[in-house]
This record gives C-alpha cells, structure tokens and sequence, in this order.
C-alpha cells in the first residue's frame, strides 16, 4: 500500500459509510413501526412511579 | 461559644460517621471482602510508587494513594460487622452513589472556579502568583481546567448517569460496590490530577495533563462505569433504551477510546512520573486535537445532552418534542464529531486537506447541534410560564440557548478565514467559557438542582428565591465573561494583524497586553459572580439536605423509607 493509495482511501473511505448510516439512521427513525414505540419512550420518564421493576420481564 | 462550636463539631463527626457506616451496611458481606481486597490491592500499588518514586513527584503520588487506600480499609473494616442489607433493597433505586456524587461535583465547582478566578485575576494583576512556584499561572490553569471539567463535570455526569439510567430502564444498579468503585476512584484520579499540577507533573497535553500512571488508574475505573451501564442495561425492564442512555453510553464510550490512544506514552522509568508520548510532530498534534475536540464532544457535550434529555422534559412535565429528532441528532452528533479536531490546527503543518475536512465537518455537526437545542427549546412550547416561574427549569432553557449560540459560534470559528483572526486569541477563551459556563454549568445546575429533593426526599429546595439569586448570577456571570472576551480576543486578533506603511507590525505584543487589560479586570469580575451563584447553590442544597421535615415529594411518595432499627440500617435521607 503506498503513501497515494492511503491517502486516497482516507478521503474517501468516510463519504461512503456516513452516507450509508444517515440513510440508515433516517430510515430507522421515520419506520412507521417504530413510531409506538419512540411515542411511549417519550412519555415513559414523565410517571410518578419510582422503584424498580422487579420481577416482570419486559418481553 | 465554645461549647457550641464543641457541640455541632461533636454532631457533624457523629453524624458523618453514622453516614459512613450506612454506606458499608448497603454492601453484601461479598462486597465487603472484595472492598477489602481492592483497598489492600491499591495499598500495594500506593507503597510500590511511594517507594520507587522517593524523591520524585511519583512518590508524592505513591503516599496520596496509600494514605488513601489504608484510611478506606479502615472504613470498611469499621464497619465490617454491620448486619448484611436485607433483600428489601432491591425494590429501590440505588442513590447513595448519585448523592455523593453531587456533593462532591459541588465541592470541585468551587474549587475549580475559586482556582479559575484567581489565575483570571493574577492576568490582571501578575503579583498574585505571590512568586511561588505552584501558584503560577502555568500551574493552576489545569487545576481550573480538569477541576471544573473532570470534578464538577465528571462527578455530576456520573451522578446524574446512574439516577437516570436506573428510572429510564427500571432497573437498579446491578451491586452496591461498583458504583462506589467508580465514584470514589474517579475522584482519586481528579486529586491524583490535581495535586500533579501543583507540583509540576504534566504531560503538555491540554485537558490529558496527568501522567501515566493516573492515566492507566482512570482506565480501570473507567471500563467499570461502562460495565456497571451494559450490566443495567442487560436488566432493563423497559423494551426500549431511552435517549438520554444513548447520550451517556456515547460519551462513556468515546472518552474510554480517547483517553487510551491519547495517552499512550513510555514512562521514562516506572519510578518516574515523567513519560513521553508514543507520538511525535504533526501526529502528537493530531492525535491530541482528535482527543481534545472529541473531549468536548462527548465529555461535554454527549453526556450533558443525556443529562438534558431527561431533566428538561421531566421538569417541564412534557415529553420531548420529537423523539425521531433526538435520535437522528444523536447519531449526528456522534459520527460527525469524531471528523472535527483537524480545525484545531489551521495554517499548521497539518496537511491541507485535512484542514479542510475538519473545518467542512464541524459546519456540518451545527445540524445536529441545532436539532438538539432546537428541540429542547419546543419542548418548552406550552410551558413557557413553568420556565417564568421556576429557576430550575429556566436553568435547563438558558442552557439549550448557550448550546445553540455555541455551537453555532463553534463552527463559525472552525472557517480557516475566520479562525486566522480568532485562533491563539482570547475570542477562544470566551468561546470555551460560552459552551463551559453557559451550556455545560447551567444545564448542570438545573440537573442537580432538580435532583436533590428527588433524592433526599424533599418536596422542593431549602429556598426557591435563592436558586433564583443563582440563576441571575451564573447568567450575569456568563454575559460579562464572554462579552469581555470577544472584545478582547478580537482587538487582540486585529492588532496582531495590522501592519503600517513599511509593512511590518504596527503594534508590539506589550501594546496588545495594555489594550486587554480592561477586559481581564471585566471577565475577572464576571468569573467571581459565577463563584458566588455557586457558594449560593452549595448553601441551598446543604440546608435542603439538613432540613428533614418537610413532607415527601409526591413523585416519591410510593417509595417509603423503610424502618429503622438502632440507626444502623441505611438511611436515605442522610
């Protein structure tokens, strides 16, 4: 590997997989599916309750 | 009088000891043995440096940890005999760690800004280094620096971590020793730091000054935060992970990454606190601006947008804006940083390109910085007379306004045009001090200010009008700060760049000191006000803390304090 291909590869190399995970990530974010779930994940931390859940599984 | 000074001194030792056996009560007899076993292990190492390091600052070192490693044996042997916790403790949260940990973010905040005052005073006035050796300029900037980022900010970023982390996922903390582990350790290396620059240890390199030998402690205890994190999270009772815990694994995560490969170095002899670095020329600058930029990404920013995302909606009584934005801005925020150090190092023997790559990446992170102030800021929507009434809250607001302005002024002074007039000018300086009192101090505050009554048990802090004494004057603080040092960075900047006919310098340097000095005194000044909101802030919590009859929070209320038999058992409202 010589000095040219290194720097090539460290210019280029990042505009590939940055793009590869916004798509994922937006992809991820704005899953119709998801949306229930982000909906109570906001809402979860706004109870009263304050103990651990002990012996429910969450599953 | 004496008699009452004997009196309350009688009560504060036999107070803080019953408090000192609570702690050791909470642990299993396990816990107890393998507190035990770690203390001796330290107190070996602790002798072995003191020994090795005779007449070096190593040795010094070597005596802080022994001492401190001999008087914890001496406290969990005290209290050895303690009945075990029963299992009761495991239908609550474990707060003890978080607890201590604010008090001990208090103290280093008025350490680190007491140190950061005075040396803001000594640029002013040079004869208060009182010609003495560890009280240079040189010397105590890196108490400022690690004592308020690494003190105040590391001990309130664990402290809030491990509260959050067990009501977001419903879990307590997996054991009652490792969080102490890290809490006290963490704190170990913050005087193992501090007593360092004092005496001259440093490794040069800005906000990585400890040597060696603090650098592999902090690894360990570092490696267990992250452990104790993955371990809750393997018990969580909730499906899905909450944001703020992306936030805080993030900058647990990062700065474990950072701080190794920053601090690979060879001890010049394992009896010497002087080491040298792996790396050299434009890769040392390189890699310490990779770690420098990225300790302000995740150390002081991830971790305090965790802090954020869980205080600001709670306190509002709303849940966040958009959880969709949250997300996207976290992954942002986490890939783009890592890009951004390279605009440390404009018109460097860096190359070019990886200027330019450094410069385009930090205008890019302000998409995701604004996603996050941003949706701070709706959050708010609809709640704007909470932030009127209620200091607390309008902490938490004031903070989101700073994170917007900074970052915005951050990648604006990423542009290599403008960084040519703003770089190694004290425009840096107020920048910092925007992000580090505006951003990362007041969205602390608001944390912890918000926390205490939920973990003492108290409906609300000692006095509402003195948070609110605090507010104005860690705001006026900020503002006076950080306009003085736009002034001053951008006359500083200009004369150092303007040139006369013949086409040399127009101004000597003496000439630029003169025309600061009105901005010192000023950004002095603004620095004491942010001292006193602080000494304010630390007598409002302790008399929270000393004021115990005040009915329960409601937001507690399903939580009773269990009974107590002959003071011995835990006791939450110490």
């Amino acid at each position: 590997m010589d000095n040219d291909f290194a720097v090539w590869f460290s210019k280029s190399f990042g505009l590939f997989y940055l793009i590869a995970l916004s798509i994922g990530v937006l992809v991820y974010a704005f899953w119709p599916s998801n949306k229930k779930r982000f909906d109570e994940a906001a809402q979860s931390i706004l109870g009263d309750e304050d103990k651990p859940h002990r012996d429910q599984p969450w599953r | 009088m004496k008699d009452i000074l004997r009196w309350s001194l009688n009560l504060l030792a036999s107070r803080s000891r019953r408090v000192l056996l609570a702690m050791i009560a909470q642990l299993t007899r396990y816990e107890r043995q393998l507190a035990l076993f770690i203390l001796l292990a330290l107190s070996i190492c602790g002798l072995a440096m003191a020994v090795a390091g005779t007449g070096d600052a190593l040795g010094v070192h070597g005596a802080i940890v022994l001492l401190a490693a001999i008087a914890g044996t001496f406290w969990v042997i005290s209290g050895y005999y303690e009945p075990e916790p029963s299992d009761d403790r495991l239908d609550r949260y474990f707060d003890d760690p978080s607890r201590l940990g604010i008090i001990l973010a208090m103290v280093w905040v008025v350490a680190g800004l007491f140190v950061g005052d005075w040396i803001a005073w000594q640029l002013a006035y040079p004869d208060l280094t009182f010609d003495a050796a560890w009280s240079s300029f040189g010397r105590l900037r890196p108490v400022h620096t690690s004592g308020v980022i690494f003190g105040f900010g590391g001990n309130a970023l664990i402290a809030t971590s491990f509260y959050v982390l067990q009501r977001t996922t419903r879990a307590r903390l997996p054991d009652q020793l490792s969080p102490w582990f890290v809490l006290l350790g963490y704190n170990l290396f913050c005087v193992i730091a501090a007593t360092g620059y004092l005496m001259g240890v440093t490794q040069s390199k800005e906000y990585a000054e400890p040597e060696w030998y603090a650098d592999i402690w902090l690894v360990i205890v570092w490696v267990t935060y992250f452990i104790i994190y993955l371990r809750t999270l393997v018990r969580r009772k909730e499906p899905h992970i909450y944001v703020s815990n992306w936030y805080y694994m993030a900058f647990i995560l990062v700065v474990a990454i950072l701080h190794i490969v920053n601090n690979l170095a060879i001890p010049v002899s394992l009896g010497h606190a002087k080491s040298y670095s792996a790396f050299s020329g434009v890769q040392d600058a390189m890699t310490q601006w990779w770690y420098g930029h990225n300790a302000v990404a995740f150390f002081l920013t991830a971790g305090f947008l965790g802090m954020m995302y869980y205080y600001l909606p709670v306190r509002a009584g709303r849940p966040i804006f958009s959880y969709r934005l949250s997300i996207i801005s976290f992954w942002g925020i986490t890939f783009m940083y890592m890009w951004a150090g390279s605009h440390h190092l404009h018109y460097t023997a860096l190359p070019q390109w990886v200027q330019t790559l450094g410069m385009t990446f930090s205008i890019m992170l302000l998409v995701p910085s604004w996603a996050s102030a941003g949706n701070a800021l709706l959050t708010l929507n609809g709640a704007w007379h909470k932030v009127r009434d209620d200091a607390v809250l309008r902490f938490m607001m004031v903070a989101a306004v700073f994170y917007g302005l900074v970052t915005f002024e951050g990648s604006f002074m990423a542009i290599r045009a403008v960084n040519s007039l703003s770089h190694y000018t004290d425009w840096t300086v107020g920048h910092v001090h925007a992000g580090a009192l505006g951003w990362v101090a007041m969205i602390t505050f608001g944390a912890i200010y918000a926390s205490v009554p939920w973990l003492w048990k108290r409906e609300r802090m000692y006095s509402a009008r003195l948070v609110e004494v605090h507010f104005w004057l860690a705001l006026a603080g900020t503002v006076i700060y950080v306009f003085a040092m736009w002034n001053s960075g951008i006359i500083q900047g200009l004369m150092w760049r303007t040139y006369n006919e013949s086409g040399t310098l127009a101004y000597s340097f003496v000439e630029s000191l003169v025309a600061m000095r009105p901005y010192y005194i000023a950004r002095a000044i603004g620095g004491l006000l942010f001292l006193i909101g602080a000494l304010v802030a630390c007598y409002n919590i302790w008399m929270t803390i000393r004021t115990a009859d005040q009915p329960a929070d409601q937001r507690l209320g399903d939580h009773p304090v269990p009974a107590l038999a002959g003071g011995t058992a835990p006791q939450p409202a110490e």
